[in-house]
């Protein structure tokens, strides 16, 4: 039997986090297979293929697939999923927007954010905003899975694998795509960087993210934001740690002016290395950083823009 | 037109959870329990759909024990019209939830089902899009804007790439993000009216639904603690730590 992958992808790139999910994958001792829908995905296609451990790619190549809309890309992986012990992918947005549809087509209960892999039916998965970790036990013959993908490091690369394609085609009829806004920016993703820095209220408006900005430049940072942040409209959703937003496993995070509630810190506590600045000393982020620095952020910032 | 709202009765979500000490699940024993947040966005939308003469009757519902008929009174006194109570004991899972929903929703014909995007205590986001799929209906998960005309429903969604709108043919199933708007507190005269609007209780047994289990709980732990680290008196020392100490920078 075999486990097969849905992965996405943007702008004709393979998303980064696949080879994670491989690798989360190997766990299973299953050949394993890769799909991919979309629109002129052929590179993304090739780079899925080289990732060590892949056997096979399977490429649906359709214009009703181009935005990936859960109604019909989840009906195509029902077709495929009949070969196959396990559906994985990764937690993401589109991940979650999916998986659980086929899911119910398929009269399965799925298995959301998984951090690790025990056996072919055993996982682990924090639940209560990470304040506990449950394992859980699939009774399911089909597995259908989504792992949170910084918990996995990514797996190498290999010599291509073969790529086929599919050729079910599903129109979506329900539901229509009409635009998209991905703010562009110079810098790395949020949730596969390698530094994060933080902006939380204590920011107090949009214009003095500069300040963060000057420090991420200087560590090819992405730049981060607690709810109160994102709410307080400083900067866009897409920048939001947590519980309900991007978990985040950075080597590096720096904490700014976020005080560390519980529902902050599941996105952002398995970062290797947690910096907290905040000007009062009671916070409770100071509690899980490893370096805490007491004092007001629009002093530190600018001096560690320039000594860094 | 009519829309169904679902609710689930959730640890609040200012509680600190306790794992039993014989890690066989976490302890909500005497445990602050309300509403779940995002039902709380949803109720809300379904009120402001009702306000604005888009919608003529808001139901909502939830499945869970006895006590989560606390969290339909809330949302009576939020504005729902009326609550249907699918009454159980057992652990239901979302495959579970969604089956149980979609017979509500094949006797009560919504225009649209509004959820939240996930349950805080299992946040597991997934039972609104397994209903959808199990109606055959269009979904949008993780709704930050929900513009109805006619029978469509134009849906901003908060993506981790940005912001994504899409266009629903209804009946769809909506669940709900943060940013959709800010639930009102439930006012003292409305919480008083809420306690005589219908509530209709249905046992879960009855419904000849298949809810069993599919995942077995092997174990709850709880995780590993960070160690607090130690406070740095200048940016220049903490520069210096993150260089020679921690080598991250
Ligand atoms: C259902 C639900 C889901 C949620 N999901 C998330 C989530 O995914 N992510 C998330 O982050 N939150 C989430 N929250 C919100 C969370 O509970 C907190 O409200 C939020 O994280 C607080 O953000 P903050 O730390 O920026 O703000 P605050 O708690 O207000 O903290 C601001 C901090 O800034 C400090 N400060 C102020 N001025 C300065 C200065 N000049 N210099 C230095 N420090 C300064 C203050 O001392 C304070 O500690 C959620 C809440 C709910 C109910
Ligand atoms: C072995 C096992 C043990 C469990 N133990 C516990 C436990 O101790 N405590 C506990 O609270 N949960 C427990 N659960 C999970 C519980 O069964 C969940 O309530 C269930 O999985 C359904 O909700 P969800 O969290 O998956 O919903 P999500 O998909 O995260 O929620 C999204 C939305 O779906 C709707 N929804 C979800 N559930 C309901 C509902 N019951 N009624 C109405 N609307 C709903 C709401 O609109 C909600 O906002 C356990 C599950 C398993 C498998």
């Amino acid at each position: 039997m075999a486990t097969l992958i849905f992965a996405e992808h943007q702008d004709g790139a393979l998303d980064p986090a696949t080879a994670r999910v491989v690798a989360g994958a190997k766990a299973l001792g299953e050949p394993i297979d890769v799909v991919l829908m979309g629109h002129q995905i052929d590179g993304a296609a090739r780079q899925a293929a080289e990732i060590d451990g892949v056997s096979r790619v399977l490429v649906a190549d359709n214009e009703a697939y181009q935005h990936v809309l859960a109604e019909n890309v989840s009906k195509v992986l029902v077709e495929l999923s009949g070969e196959y012990t396990h559906l994985l992918a990764s937690a993401s947005t589109t991940g979650k927007n999916v998986l659980p549809r086929v899911a119910a087509l398929k009269d399965v209960s799925p298995l959301t954010d998984v951090i690790a892999i025990e056996s072919s039916d055993t996982f682990r998965r924090p639940i209560y905003a990470g304040s506990a970790i449950a394992t859980v036990k699939s009774l399911d013959t089909l597995k259908i899975v989504s792992l949170r993908a910084t918990a996995f490091e990514p797996a190498g690369q290999q010599s291509a694998a073969s790529i086929e394609p599919v050729t079910v085609v599903e129109v979506s009829t329900t539901s229509r795509f009409v635009s998209e806004a991905r703010p562009e920016g110079e810098r790395p993703e949020l949730t596969s960087a390698g530094v994060v820095v933080s902006g939380g209220r204590g920011m107090g408006n949009g214009e003095n993210f500069k300040l963060l900005e000057a420090v991420a430049d200087k560590l090819g940072a992405a730049i981060g934001a607690s709810r109160a942040a994102v709410d307080a409209g400083y900067v866009p959703n897409d920048m939001q740690v947590g519980q309900t937003g991007k978990i985040v496993a950075p080597e590096l995070y720096i904490a700014v002016g976020i005080s560390g509630s519980i529902q902050h810190l599941a996105g952002m506590k398995d970062s290797r290395v947690i910096v907290a600045i905040n000007n009062d000393d009671e916070a409770p982020i100071f509690r899980v950083a490893d370096y805490g620095l007491v004092g007001d952020l629009f002093e530190v910032l600018p001096e560690l823009a320039q000594k860094l | 037109m009519k829309v169904l709202v679902a609710v689930k009765r959730v640890i609040d979500y200012n509680v600190k959870v306790r794992v039993k000490p014989d890690n066989s699940d976490v302890d909500l024993t005497n445990v602050k329990m309300a509403m779940n947040p995002f039902c709380e966005i949803a109720v809300e939308e379904a009120v402001q759909l009702k306000e604005r003469g888009i919608v003529s009757e808001v139901v909502a519902v939830t499945v869970g024990p006895k006590a989560a008929q606390e969290q339909l009174r809330t949302a009576l006194a939020l504005g729902a019209d009326r609550a249907i109570h699918l009454e159980t004991d057992e652990v239901v899972e979302s495959l579970g939830v969604a089956k149980l929903l979609k017979k509500v929703v094949e006797d009560e014909q919504p225009s649209l089902v509004l959820m939240g995007k996930q349950s805080i205590d299992t946040d597991n986001n997934q039972t609104g899009q397994m209903l959808s799929a199990l109606m055959g209906w269009a979904q949008a998960t993780f709704a930050s804007k929900v513009a109805i005309e006619g029978d469509t429903a134009t849906v901003e969604r908060e993506i981790d790439g940005g912001l994504q709108t899409l266009s629903l043919n209804l009946p769809a199933v909506i669940t709900t993000d943060l940013r959709l708007n800010e639930p009102r507190y439930a006012k003292l005269p409305d919480i008083m009216k809420a306690k005589k609007k219908p509530v209709d209780t249905r046992s879960v047994a009855d419904l000849g639904v298949d809810i069993a289990p599919r995942v077995e709980l092997v174990r709850v732990e709880l995780p590993t603690e960070r160690q607090e680290g130690v406070r740095v008196g200048s940016v220049d020392e903490l520069v210096d730590k993150l260089k020679n100490e921690a080598k991250v920078i």
